[in-house]
C-alpha cells in the first residue's frame, strides 16, 4: 500500500484514492516521429529496479495529476510534486540522492 | 414542467446512527481563479461568506461553500435559488475565465447523525476522521466503498455526504448497511 501527498489538496491519502498514470516525463513520439524514436517510446523504456517517475491522480480528490518519486523495490516514496513541469525538482533529486547514493540520476 | 424530486424521497434508517436522505439542495460548481477578487465578490454575494481554505468548508445564513479543488469550490444554497444565483456570479465573473453550473439535480446528499457517525463513515472512506484531523468545517473529497463522495462536517458531530445522483439509493444502502444496529464498537 502506498501512501501518497496530493499537492493539491496537502492530504496523504492512500493509494485507492488515486489512480496510477504510468511513467514521467516521457517525450512522447508520435505521428511524424522518426520509426526508431517511437519504437523506443513504446517499447523500450529503462524501467529500472529502484527509482521511477510516475504520474498519478487524485481522482477520488481534487481530480489534479501529479509526479510522484518513488522507488519500485522498495515501495518507499521520495515525494510528490506538481504536475506543471517536465523534469523532477531539485528537491525531489537531493532527498533520492541522500536515501540511495548509488542511484544513477535522472535520464 | 415536472416536480423536481429525490432520489429516495427522504428516507431515513433508524440504526446505530441516523442515515437520512437530506433532500433537496441547491448545490452550484464554481470554478476559476479562487485568488481573484471577482471570485471573492461572487461567493460574497451568492452565500454571503468569504473564501474556504484548503479542505474547508465555511457557512453562513444563505449558504455554505466548500473548498473542492485548488480551482473550485461547491456552494450549497436553497434549491429555488440556484439558477438565480448561478446568473449572478456569471455577471460578476463575466471579465475572467470561469465556469459556474448548477449541479442541484445531479447529485443526492445524507446525513448521518448520532454519536457513532464517524464509525459508520470510518468503515467504507480512507480517511482519518478523528475529532482532532477531522473537526469542525472539515471537508474531504474521496470515496466511501467504491463510489465517489465528498463529506464535511460544519458543526464537528453530524456529517454530511454528497454523491452522484446516479448512485445515491446504493450510497444510502451503503451507509444504512454500515449504520446497522450493534456493528459499531462498544467503547462509544
Ligand atoms: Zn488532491
Amino acid at each position: 500500500m502506498l501512501i501518497l501527498k496530493c499537492p493539491y489538496c496537502g492530504v496523504s491519502a492512500e493509494e485507492t484514492e488515486f489512480t496510477p498514470g504510468g511513467e514521467a516525463h516521457l517525450t512522447r513520439y508520435t505521428s511524424g516521429s522518426e520509426d526508431q524514436a517511437f519504437t523506443d517510446y513504446l517499447f523500450a523504456r529503462k524501467n529500472p529496479r529502484g527509482v521511477h517517475f510516475e504520474r498519478w491522480r487524485h481522482v477520488f480528490g481534487c481530480g489534479k495529476w501529479f509526479h510522484t518519486a518513488r522507488c519500485t523495490a522498495t515501495l518507499e516514496v521520495f515525494g510528490t510534486y506538481t504536475g506543471q513541469t517536465s523534469t523532477p525538482p531539485d528537491n525531489i533529486i537531493a532527498v533520492i540522492k541522500a536515501k540511495r547514493p548509488e542511484w544513477e540520476g535522472f535520464k | 414542467m415536472s416536480n423536481a424530486a429525490f432520489i429516495l424521497n427522504g428516507a431515513a434508517f433508524e440504526g446505530a446512527v441516523t442515515v437520512t436522505e437530506a433532500g433537496l439542495r441547491g448545490m452550484i460548481t464554481l470554478r476559476g481563479d479562487l485568488g481573484s477578487e471577482a471570485m471573492e465578490k461572487a461567493v460574497k454575494a451568492s452565500v454571503g461568506v468569504a473564501l474556504p481554505k484548503q479542505r474547508k468548508i465555511k457557512s453562513g445564513k444563505r449558504g455554505a461553500v466548500a473548498w473542492m479543488s485548488p480551482d473550485e469550490l461547491l456552494l450549497l444554497v436553497d434549491y429555488d435559488q440556484a439558477d438565480m444565483l448561478v446568473a449572478k456570479m456569471k455577471s460578476i465573473l463575466a471579465e475572467e475565465h470561469h465556469l459556474v453550473v448548477n449541479v442541484s439535480d445531479a447529485r443526492s446528499m445524507f446525513t448521518l447523525s448520532g454519536a457513532g457517525a464517524r464509525e459508520v463513515l470510518a468503515k467504507g472512506a480512507p480517511v482519518d476522521l478523528s475529532h482532532s484531523v477531522f473537526g469542525k468545517g472539515a471537508i474531504r473529497r474521496s470515496r466511501i466503498g467504491q463510489i465517489a463522495a465528498a463529506f464535511w462536517t460544519l458543526d464537528g458531530e453530524e456529517l454530511e455526504v454528497v454523491c452522484f445522483r446516479s448512485v445515491g439509493a446504493f450510497m444510502y444502502d451503503w451507509l444504512s448497511t454500515a449504520a446497522a444496529k450493534g456493528s459499531l464498537p462498544e467503547y462509544l
